[in-house]
């Protein structure tokens, strides 16, 4: 039996609204970009708008979101996700310090990556800004290790199939129509959005993700990498 | 319901609201099936009256099916919109895969603001809608359609009827919205026993022994029917114009975009998944959508003419095709989506394609062609996938696809080369014309390998041959210069090219032979009933036996 140790986030430590799902895969090696890629853009397909244009009298209006679908290689599975580059760079950076991470750590292959959405809350001088999470989502993986080729097909059906699975298990989430922060005026918008890309607007969100050690009392592989995709202030 | 706490200019705009959400509902779901790839593109600057700030396409065709179904109604309780996607084999048996409903409840929320959060409520759900239509086991159906079967749907609105998806059929939630006069709720129910077919069940796999019989047959299009195949519409409308835009009243008005609709670019790439070489499907003249090319269909039979359109702006959406119609005796109008509303007509292009075409078919007979399956045929006309895959952009490539039939599964030669034209059956070419006697046989008498690696080589060959591999006559491929990489071995005699060369052609399994394997094949048959009888009977010896293995 194996001592599994999680060190809480500090950046995730739950705020009064925020709410938290973890959903759980096991995948093969090859397969945990594609299966994070799928959870990731799926969510941020929900948590992203059209740009907005902010016009006098405090209107605004909300450019167009184009979305594509994806096929995984090593999967039985597609998923959708917006139509924009940037968006994808950065998830696909922050998917492929993860996937490096676990296969570096050894035979374990166990870890977490979290997103989190969270909100900026100004303060006075000389506290810094704050940032409250509002939702995050965890995905807990696990890399199991395949011994032939008949296993591998299986795999990349069943694992296809849960992350059929795991799509609904979003959806629903998302269908609760719980906290939402307010739709901030122009001089909030950076504190709610993240303004940065050029053809969507994502809610403020980071990536992090660790490591579990197989040993248990201290996590000698945890790696903790804060991905900001806002302006660092 | 009590509507007197609901402005009147929002409950228009709710209606309205509900009216678009319904079309795109549909339009996601059947572009969702119709076999290809979609991918439309965002766009920062408000260009705006996408409605719900989703660039999502609007098919004509289908808003006008949806449109003739709804007839001017709004979903309400009682009343719902359903599409229903179905398969439909070669042999014309169909099968209910989905019900996709939309419903209404009386649930109200009467705090809920209209213009704003309803709005966005109703974007996050057809966002979920777009998410959920490809984790059912009808995408990966559709994904594969075009040889066997095709995917269709069809649009009704009013009790919602479950009945033809079998048992245990699953539902999955999409989603629900309040509104001040009900809840919308977006559901699906889906047939689950197809799961465990899906793919596999659908997937080419050859035949043991050439048994199963592969033509189609020669069915006209049921063009009563209402369904409609996700990939191309029934030759009833052909040529009808569908105005490609919505009517300049019905221009999305919220206070979020202004602007006129944009066009959003579609992008026709080839299906991931591994599909077989298409054969298709029917003579009818069809019209099929650039969205809906699936790469079955761009791989085998196309005549291209890129035509300068000259309709206007840059990112002008894809244009929808007309086949070039067997019977053609007038032109088709052609239809490309303008930028602002007008649907300009193209002037087509004579339906016998181009001269790339004319060396593929022969000259049609009663309107039918028969068209070379070949690999090689399949390489030039991909050109047009190639050239806007992985793009969110179309070319302006007018595409114009032939539907032609089938002649048998695995013939690849013309026509006129083959002997067996009567039968259909699958691996024909393959059954040697004349029984072979030994001495002809490669795996008796090898040819020399005309490149000896190494001189051991000369002992493994019998002492009978002598000719020359090119010789060969059971040669349907002649391998010039086969330099396989990596197949230096110093361990083994021979390396991999002069192994490969040698036992190309094994000779026939006398089961493949026609003549012969016919006749057996017949006796096989009528022995089958004796053969089970006996195994049968000895049921628990089998059993034993099994046991003994566990």
């Amino acid at each position: 039996p194996r001592r599994t140790h999680h060190r809480a986030l500090p950046a995730a430590s739950p705020a009064m609204n925020c709410r938290a799902e973890v959903l759980e895969v096991s995948v093969e090696g090859r397969q945990v970009e594609e299966a994070m890629l799928a959870v990731l853009h799926t969510v941020l397909l929900h948590r992203s708008t059209g740009k907005f244009h902010y016009k006098k009298e405090g209107t605004y209006s909300i450019g167009t979101v184009g979305t594509q679908d994806v096929d995984c290689d090593f999967i039985d599975f597609a998923y959708v996700r917006v139509s924009s580059e940037e968006l994808d760079r950065a998830l696909r950076k922050a998917v492929g310090e993860f996937k490096d991470a676990l296969r570096n750590s050894g035979s374990d292959g166990m870890g977490q990556i979290s997103l989190e959405f969270y909100q900026k809350k100004k303060s006075r001088w000389p506290f810094s800004d704050e940032c409250i999470p509002w939702e995050l989502w965890t995905i807990k993986v696990n890399v199991v290790n395949l011994a032939n080729e008949q296993e591998r097909q299986i795999c990349r059906e069943k694992v296809g199939e849960k992350l059929c699975e795991k799509i609904i298990n979003i959806v629903e989430v998302m269908n609760r129509h719980e906290y939402l922060p307010k739709m901030p005026t122009q001089s909030e918008v950076d504190n709610v959005f993240d303004t940065s890309l050029k053809d969507v607007q994502p809610y403020l969100y980071k990536i992090s993700y660790q490591i579990t050690d197989s040993l248990g009392t201290s996590v000698t592989t945890t790696m903790r990498r804060l991905i900001k995709d806002t302006l660092a202030l | 319901a009590m509507d007197t706490d609901l402005s009147s200019q929002d409950r228009k705009d709710l209606d309205k609201f509900i009216k678009f959400f319904a079309l795109k509902t549909v339009q996601v779901i059947v572009q969702a099936r119709l076999g290809e790839k979609i991918c439309t593109r965002s766009s920062s600057s408000p260009t705006g009256s996408d409605w719900f700030n989703l660039a999502i396409k609007d098919i004509p065709e289908v808003t006008h099916e949806a449109k003739k179904a709804l007839a001017g109604q709004l979903p309400a309780v009682g009343r719902s919109m359903c599409v229903e996607i179905s398969l439909k084999t070669s042999e014309g048996d169909s099968m209910e895969l989905e019900i996709w409903c939309l419903e209404m409840n009386e649930k109200c929320d009467k705090e809920i603001k209209v213009s704003y959060t309803v709005y966005n409520r109703l974007s996050l759900l057809l966002k979920s809608l777009l998410a959920i239509t490809r984790v059912t086991p009808a995408y990966r159906l559709s994904r594969k359609q075009g040889h066997e079967y095709v995917i269709l749907y069809r649009i009704y609105f009013g009790e919602v009827q479950l009945s033809g998806l079998g048992e245990g059929f699953q539902t999955v939630r999409v989603g629900t919205v309040g509104t001040p006069v009900g809840t919308i709720t977006l559901s699906c129910a889906y047939r689950i026993n197809l799961a465990f077919m899906s793919t596999r069940q659908f997937e080419r796999t050859p035949p043991i022994m050439g048994i199963i019989i592969d033509h189609f047959v020669d069915r006209p299009y049921p063009s009563s029917s209402p369904m409609h195949p996700c990939n191309y519409r029934a030759g009833e409308d052909n040529g009808a114009v569908y105005p490609s835009v919505e009517d300049s009243q019905e221009v999305c008005t919220t206070s979020f975009s202004t602007s006129p609709p944009s066009q959003c670019v579609f992008t026709v790439t080839k299906a991931h998944f591994q599909t077989p070489p298409p054969v298709v499907m029917d003579t009818l003249k069809v019209p099929v959508m650039g969205l809906a090319f699936s790469h079955q269909l761009s791989s085998s039979r196309l005549s291209y003419q890129p035509a300068a359109l000259g309709v206007g702006s840059a990112d002008m959406g894809y244009p929808l095709l007309f086949a070039g119609g067997l019977n053609a005796a007038h032109p088709h109008q052609l239809i490309g989506p303008g930028k602002d509303g007008g649907v300009p007509p193209i002037p087509s292009q004579p339906a016998h394609g181009t001269q790339a075409d004319q060396e593929r078919m022969c000259t049609p007979l009663d309107g039918v062609h028969y068209s070379a399956a070949t690999p090689s045929s399949s390489e030039d006309t991909e050109t047009v996938s190639n050239s806007s895959e992985g793009k969110c952009g179309s070319p302006h490539d007018l595409l114009e696809t032939i539907f032609i039939r089938k002649v048998g599964a695995f013939v690849n030669k013309p026509i006129n080369q083959v002997t067996m034209a009567n039968l259909d059956i699958p691996f024909a070419m393959f059954a040697p014309k004349n029984v072979e006697l030994e001495d002809n046989d490669p795996m008796v008498n090898p040819p020399d390998s005309p490149e000896i690696e190494s001189p051991l080589q000369g002992s493994l060959h019998s002492e009978g041959s002598s000719g020359s591999s090119t010789g060969n006559t059971q040669d349907d491929f002649v391998m010039i210069d086969f330099k396989p990489a990596f197949s230096k071995d110093d361990i083994l005699p021979m390396d991999l090219g002069t192994f490969y060369r040698e036992f190309q052609n094994p000779p026939q399994l006398s089961s493949l032979s026609i003549d012969i394997g016919a006749q057996s094949m017949a006796e096989d048959l009528d022995s089958l009933p004796e053969k089970l009888a006996v195994h049968e009977k000895n049921v628990k010896e089998f059993d034993a036996f099994v046991e003994t293995l566990q």
